[in-house]
């Protein structure tokens, strides 16, 4: 994605209803890309080594300090049972926000690298297919092609909502995989 | 000039919150026999502040309210009035319903005033019925109970209804103002608005009667003097000072006479008056038939009836059927007095949680001093940098070593600010226990010891609840009733003792009772019908006594609404345990029981150990380390084949790794020659097995909550000095789950 073909998106858009356009950052993980509202991204680091929560889900991959906070990290690649790479220094860790009932919440998602801004419509997405048999789809808020490019707008709040049953649950699925 | 005054509604709450404290400790320290005049005055006065700050703030319903009790209170003080048992019992309703009041405009909903029409309709019975009575109009005026108020008032209205004038409350004011008073810049008419404003918020009336004898002819008639003089009829139960304070500016220069309208001039003041005398019986039935009406709507369609009389006896004032409405009257408050404790106890448990904190001026001292100190090793510090040389190395040692010490005294300094006296927690009990030995029919008395003893604000705000529930169920299932007591040769009444002191690092809430103790056999058939445990299972009487805590356990027979449902000692449980506390329970039969809670003195911060798994760096709380010793082979047994145990003089101590429980990848290795720290949670004792013991320090507790989720066995995270994140083990809870998590993978430790 080049920035001239953002800004094309940004001036096809912007002219019908600039309203409810939202800016998604972008993210690339084993070849896709994944978008989330960017609003809710504090901040872009690198991969740094994190302290092993106990009997955590192994895409956990643990806790880092944050500037005085203690906050989880999570590889996103594991998280959507994809395969595992090594790190390396390029390995992003984006830092989500988002508010609960429980007030603010804050953690890492490890991804492949970072891609690009855009401005997206909500009128241009789609939904997910509902057929796919997959826990991950809770995730997926909906999808937007830019430029010919499918992008899967994720659901940064439920993603973050790493409650007791979804954790057993996803721990069930996984082992049922495997 | 607009000053928003909304930004010191919160102020106000926070103090009329402690001035109500204030008052319900006062009038529940009161000795009726011998009433100690300071504690009125304390009590007057934390109720005149209320009044003062709520009319300021524009909460009406609240100032209005607080100046009927206010009126009562200032007769007492003044000594017009004695206290009774009755009085103090209402006051206490008032604090309730003022702390009810307070905390639905905190919240800035809109409150209920039926409760506080209510009560101020019994005030002003009070108020009422005292007139009467001094005057040996009626008789028995006032029954200080809580029915016998209104009963005061349903006699005044009686007596209202007969043709003498006496019973009418109220003052006659004979008003001749000085010709040049409208040049003095007073206004007649706005002393008369305000007189009015008065006497409606009682529930009165004014009338103003003009006397036009002095008026001049009219081209003798300066337009600039005042010739009219003024009878006013003040009906309303209202202070003599507080008229005096609306004429106040005027008092020098104008004729001003008081009289108690009961005792005034009847011939002057009767053709006047006849005409309201059915008005004044309507307005006194109409201050009396909210309480009626409020009772109607809690009690079923007998009571309506009250209503409908109440009403129609206003339409036809006919004397006969006062005498009925008097009687329905009495009924429906005295239904509804027996409805008023299971409400006020709502409304104090209610009570909003403050926010801020209260530091005494000295914390603040201490502080401000340490900051000084901070700031001179600063600048000595500094001074050194600019000039360093080797041969000043033992000075900058001293100095960093002065930093250190500075900065330590700064942090106990800045945790002290955290701390209040447990009283704060206490001091809801002499109340709760009064209301409750009242429902229970028992004869209690409480004693709280130590007080003093300081706790962490965040502590003390989480512990009210579970305290409130051991001690209500100490009054209700602990002391015996008066009649088994005596029977068992035990006093009358039974005791229950709050204590609280330090240990170690750790504050010690003790609730005892003086009753029967717990009943072994019940708890264990009584669980054994549960299913909570095995029908021939062989208890220890520390294990017995565990089960109380177990959920949906009680035995107590009757359901009560103190307790009885048995959700209470599990929840009490695990809000202990929220904070990092134990409870523990003792008893013997027929002495009594003690429950005592142990709580970090603090949330924030920890003495901890370092220690070394794998590669990862864990933190144990030193309070609960109690040695740290290397295995050996002798010491060591296996007992079930993979749990082994470890013989440490006569206690058998389970071993347990911490790689195992946490799920650590590493290799296994072999017990013998192995670091074991021993720990103690829950009063049992395991012993960890870790790599290595690194130094011990002061962490900062962070929520490992916030953002991820409860860890089991971990009770928070930390940051070291190098900025990574090192977990903090929570004891207890590992002591609680060791054996079957282990069960698994421990085999091979052999």
């Amino acid at each position: 994605m080049t920035s001239a073909a953002q800004q094309k998106n940004n001036d096809t858009v912007s002219g019908v209803n600039s309203d409810d356009e939202q800016q998604y950052l972008t993210f690339i993980m084993a070849g896709e890309e994944y978008g989330v509202d960017i609003l809710a991204v504090q901040e872009i680091r690198g991969w740094e080594a994190t302290t092993v929560v106990p009997n955590a889900p192994d895409y956990i991959k643990g806790v880092i300090n944050l500037r005085g906070t203690i906050v989880p990290i999570m590889d996103l690649r594991s998280r959507f049972n994809l395969e595992r790479v090594e790190y390396s220094p390029v390995t992003v860790v984006i830092i989500l926000k988002v508010e609960t009932e429980r007030g603010e919440r804050v953690m890492g998602i490890v991804v492949d690298a970072v891609s690009d801004v855009h401005s997206i419509s909500d009128s241009d997405t789609r939904n997910s297919p509902e057929l796919i048999e997959d826990l991950n789809t809770e995730f997926i808020r909906s999808l937007v092609s830019v430029d010919d490019n499918m992008i899967i707008l994720l659901d940064v709040q439920r993603l973050l909502t790493i409650d007791k049953q979804i954790l057993n649950i996803a721990a069930e699925v996984a082992a049922d995989k495997e | 000039m607009s000053i928003d005054l909304s930004q010191f509604h919160q102020v106000f709450f926070e103090e009329s919150f402690e001035g109500l404290d204030i008052m319900e400790s006062s009038l529940l320290a009161l000795d009726l026999s011998e009433v100690d005049a300071e504690t009125i005055n304390t009590i007057f006065r934390a109720a005149h502040s209320i009044k003062g700050g709520a009319g300021t703030f524009g909460f009406m319903q609240v100032s209005s309210f607080t100046h009927v009790v206010e009126t009562l209170l200032d007769e007492i003080r003044g000594g017009d009035r004695d206290i009774e048992q009755d009085h103090v019992d209402l006051f206490l309703l008032c604090v309730d319903c003022l702390r009810g009041l307070m905390t639905d405009l905190q919240a800035g909903s809109e409150p209920d005033m039926a409760q506080a029409d209510d009560l101020k309709s019994k005030f002003e019975a009070i108020l009422a019925g005292e007139t009467i009575a001094t005057e040996g109009n009626v008789e028995g005026a006032i029954e200080g109970t809580v029915e016998g108020t209104i009963e005061s008032s349903a006699s005044s209205l009686e007596s209202k209804q007969g043709s003498d004038e006496s019973a009418l409350q109220g003052w006659k004011v004979e008003f001749i103002p000085c010709e040049d008073v409208l040049c003095t810049g007073n206004e007649p008419y706005r002393m008369f608005r305000e007189l009015q404003d008065l006497a409606e918020a009682e529930g009165g009336g004014v009338e103003v009667i003009p006397h036009l004898e002095r008026l001049p002819e009219f081209s003798k008639m300066h337009p600039e003097m005042c010739y009219l003089s003024w009878t006013i009829l003040v009906r309303a139960g209202i202070e003599l000072s507080d008229i005096e304070e609306i004429f106040e500016w005027v008092v020098d220069e104008c004729d001003i006479r008081y009289q108690k309208l009961a005792d005034s001039d009847l011939s002057t003041v009767e053709s006047h008056q006849a005409p309201e005398t059915i008005e004044d019986v309507n307005e006194v039935a109409s201050t009396a038939t909210p309480v009626a009406e409020e009772a109607i709507a809690e009690e079923a369609v007998v009571e309506e009836v009250v209503v409908e009389e109440a009403v129609s006896t206003e339409e036809i004032s006919g004397e006969q059927k006062i005498d009925q409405v008097t009687e329905k009257l009495d009924q429906a408050v005295a239904e509804k007095a027996k409805n008023a404790p299971p409400k006020a106890a709502k409304a104090s448990s209610k009570a909003a949680e403050n926010t801020s904190i209260r530091v005494s001026i000295d914390k603040i001292d201490g502080l401000i001093n340490m900051v000084g100190e901070l700031v001179i090793t600063q600048s000595m510090l500094g001074q050194l940098g600019q000039e360093f040389d080797v041969s000043r190395v033992q000075r900058l040692q001293e100095g960093l070593s002065q930093l250190e010490q500075n900065t330590r005294e700064l942090q106990e300094s800045v945790m002290k600010i955290r701390m209040l006296p447990i009283s704060f927690a206490f001091s809801r009990f002499p109340r709760l226990v009064r209301d409750l030995s009242k429902q229970l029919d028992k004869e209690v008395d409480l004693v709280m010891l130590g007080e003093n003893t300081e706790l962490d604000k965040t502590v003390m705000e989480k512990i009210g609840d579970p305290l409130v529930h051991l001690v209500r169920n100490s009054l209700d299932h602990g002391l015996e009733s008066v009649e088994e007591r005596t029977d068992k040769g035990k006093s009358r009444a039974g005791t229950i003792t709050l204590n609280a002191y330090h240990h170690g690092g750790n504050i010690v809430i003790e609730v005892k009772d003086d009753g029967a103790g717990l009943n072994k056999d019940r708890i264990r058939s009584k669980a054994i019908e549960k299913g909570l445990i095995g029908e021939d299972e062989v208890l220890t009487d520390a294990q017995i006594h565990d089960l109380i805590f177990q959920a949906g356990f009680s035995t107590a027979d009757v359901v009560s609404d103190v307790s009885g449902r048995g959700v209470g000692m599990d929840v009490v449980r695990r809000n202990i345990a929220e904070l990092n506390g134990t409870i523990d329970v003792s008893s013997t039969p027929g002495e009594g029981s003690l429950f005592s809670i142990r709580l970090p003195l603090t949330l924030a911060i920890l003495d901890g150990q370092l220690v070394k798994v794998g590669e990862e760096v864990y933190i144990f709380p030193l309070v609960s380390i109690v040695e740290s010793i290397q295995l050996e082979k002798s010491m060591l047994n296996n007992i079930t084949g993979n749990q082994f145990v470890m013989q440490l003089r006569n206690d058998y101590i389970p071993i347990v790794c911490l790689q195992d429980v946490f799920n650590i990848d590493l290799e296994k290795k072999d017990l013998e020659g192995a670091m074991l720290v021993v720990v103690e949670g829950d009063n049992e004792k395991i012993g960890i097995v870790v790599d290595e013991l690194l130094g011990q320090q002061q962490v900062v507790i962070k929520s490992l909550e916030k953002n991820y989720q409860k860890v089991d066995s971990i009770s928070g995270a930390t940051i070291l000095g190098d900025g990574t994140v090192a977990l903090i083990v929570d004891i207890s809870g590992l002591n609680n789950k060791p054996v079957d998590k282990n069960t698994d993978d421990q085999t091979q430790a052999a």
